[in-house]
């Protein structure tokens, strides 16, 4: 058994490095998840998706490392 | 100075070539004519018999967030000045930077033909992602090693310059890169994975033949069947923390994590919280938060019932030159508190 956990970064070959089985690709490094080039309400809703995606993740079951990108 | 016999083009950061620190961190490749920053006493070190012709520089970010096209772009800045060799770094701990040196020697290797190099501490992610393709001279922790590092680098950029052999790694002091060469050797594999074996149990030095890789594999857990019944906790290695940062958690190499409560909070506003993570550009984390530890999503998606609760606390640590040691050990003392706590899955963000 265990916790499933989603990585959610900018960088996927550093989560495939060090092992992330869950993966959801970030907006950028010092800003993963926001971007602040846009309107707070639009910045908003690229968080909500971004986390939306992540516990789509979660509620998945994956055999070997896999990144959500879609 | 003499025209070398042989050319080297040098790729480093933003940081090295002396262009700015985490404010210039998104700019894109560019060139500049002859040796800069670390290329100054690297050029020293290799005489006249080489000479570093330009130096390209990226900064870090830029690099991280297109690799593909910015190492495309690097070869199309080196390939004029037909280098001879290509070196790059050296990077040390500087994950960002160590990734672009990686990637920057890789595709300057495969698309020009060019004998690449660069060096980097054995921890930095850009070894285990680029140490197939390039070698890599192993380098201390930080900067602090430049000194020792540079003759190192300058003695391999030499062989490869004047088209000497590489050996083996152990005599040619670059990390293995996992490729193996037919050599006839005195005693048989049987025998020799025998005496290895007995030195172990006599607990004698041995050295192995096939190094087994540093990062751990844990097989996925089990999905979560009904999100709209599940605890999700948060978790971060950015840093993020109460502001004043109340533990005191370090801006590089963690020695700690830290959990705080998030009960009561919708959303982490700057007055409250801040990142006390070095070596990224904190205005985007300081300005919102959230941008790095997702609260208001999460309390959202708590309040809409896509998911059951959000765990009342959150845990932080600073994943920045963090030893692969520590990491692990926060990792299960982290996952220990939240099996404790029933919580049924983590969403980790890192910076």
């Amino acid at each position: 058994m265990g916790l499933p956990v989603v990585h959610i970064a900018a960088i996927v070959p550093i989560s495939m490095t060090v092992g992330a089985n869950r993966i959801v690709p970030a907006v950028a490094i010092p800003h993963p998840l926001g971007n602040p080039a846009l309107p707070e309400s639009d910045e908003r809703e690229v968080r909500l998706r971004l986390v939306k995606k992540g516990l789509r993740a979660l509620g998945t079951d994956v055999e070997k490392q896999t990144v959500f990108a879609e | 100075m003499v025209r070398g016999r042989y050319k080297v083009v040098h790729y480093l950061n933003q940081f090295f070539a002396q262009i700015g620190g985490e404010d210039k961190a998104g700019i894109p490749p560019q060139i500049m004519e002859g040796a800069v920053g670390p290329g100054i006493p690297l050029q020293q070190a290799l005489g006249d018999e080489g000479e570093i012709v330009a130096t390209v520089l990226c900064g870090d970010n830029y690099f991280g967030e297109n690799i593909e096209t910015a190492a495309e772009a690097v070869v199309e800045l080196v390939a004029p000045h037909r280098p001879d060799v290509f070196v790059a770094g050296p990077a040390f701990n500087a994950g960002r930077y160590g990734i672009a040196c990686g990637a920057a020697c890789t595709a300057v290797r495969k698309r020009l033909g060019v004998p690449v190099v660069t060096a980097m501490y054995e921890e930095n992610p850009g070894v285990e992602l680029y140490r197939r393709e390039v070698f890599v001279i192993p380098a201390p922790r930080s900067v602090q090693g430049m000194r020792e590092t540079i003759p190192k680098l300058a003695g391999f950029v030499r062989k490869l310059g004047l088209g000497q052999p590489i050996g083996l790694p152990q005599a040619d002091g670059y990390l293995p890169r996992g490729i193996r060469v037919n050599a006839f050797v005195e005693r048989t594999g049987a025998q020799r994975a025998v005496d290895m074996l007995l030195a172990k149990l006599k607990g004698e030095a041995f050295q192995t033949e096939y190094a087994m890789p540093t990062f751990e594999r844990i097989p996925p857990s089990p999905a979560i069947k009904e999100l709209s019944a599940a605890t999700i906790a948060l978790v971060t290695t950015g840093g993020i923390v109460p502001r004043g940062n109340p533990d005191r958690i370090e801006a590089a190499s963690a020695s700690k994590f830290a959990a705080y409560s998030i009960a009561g909070t919708d959303d982490l506003t700057a007055d409250a919280y801040q990142t006390c993570h070095g070596g990224y550009d904190p205005v985007y984390a300081n300005e919102d938060p959230d941008r790095v530890l997702p609260l208001d999503a999460a309390r959202a998606l708590e309040r809409d019932g896509t998911i059951g609760r959000l765990h009342n606390e959150y845990y932080v640590t600073v994943g920045n030159a963090t030893s692969v040691a520590n990491a692990q050990k926060f990792g299960k003392a982290i996952a220990e508190k939240l099996v404790a706590a029933g919580v049924d899955g983590v969403i980790l963000t890192s910076t």
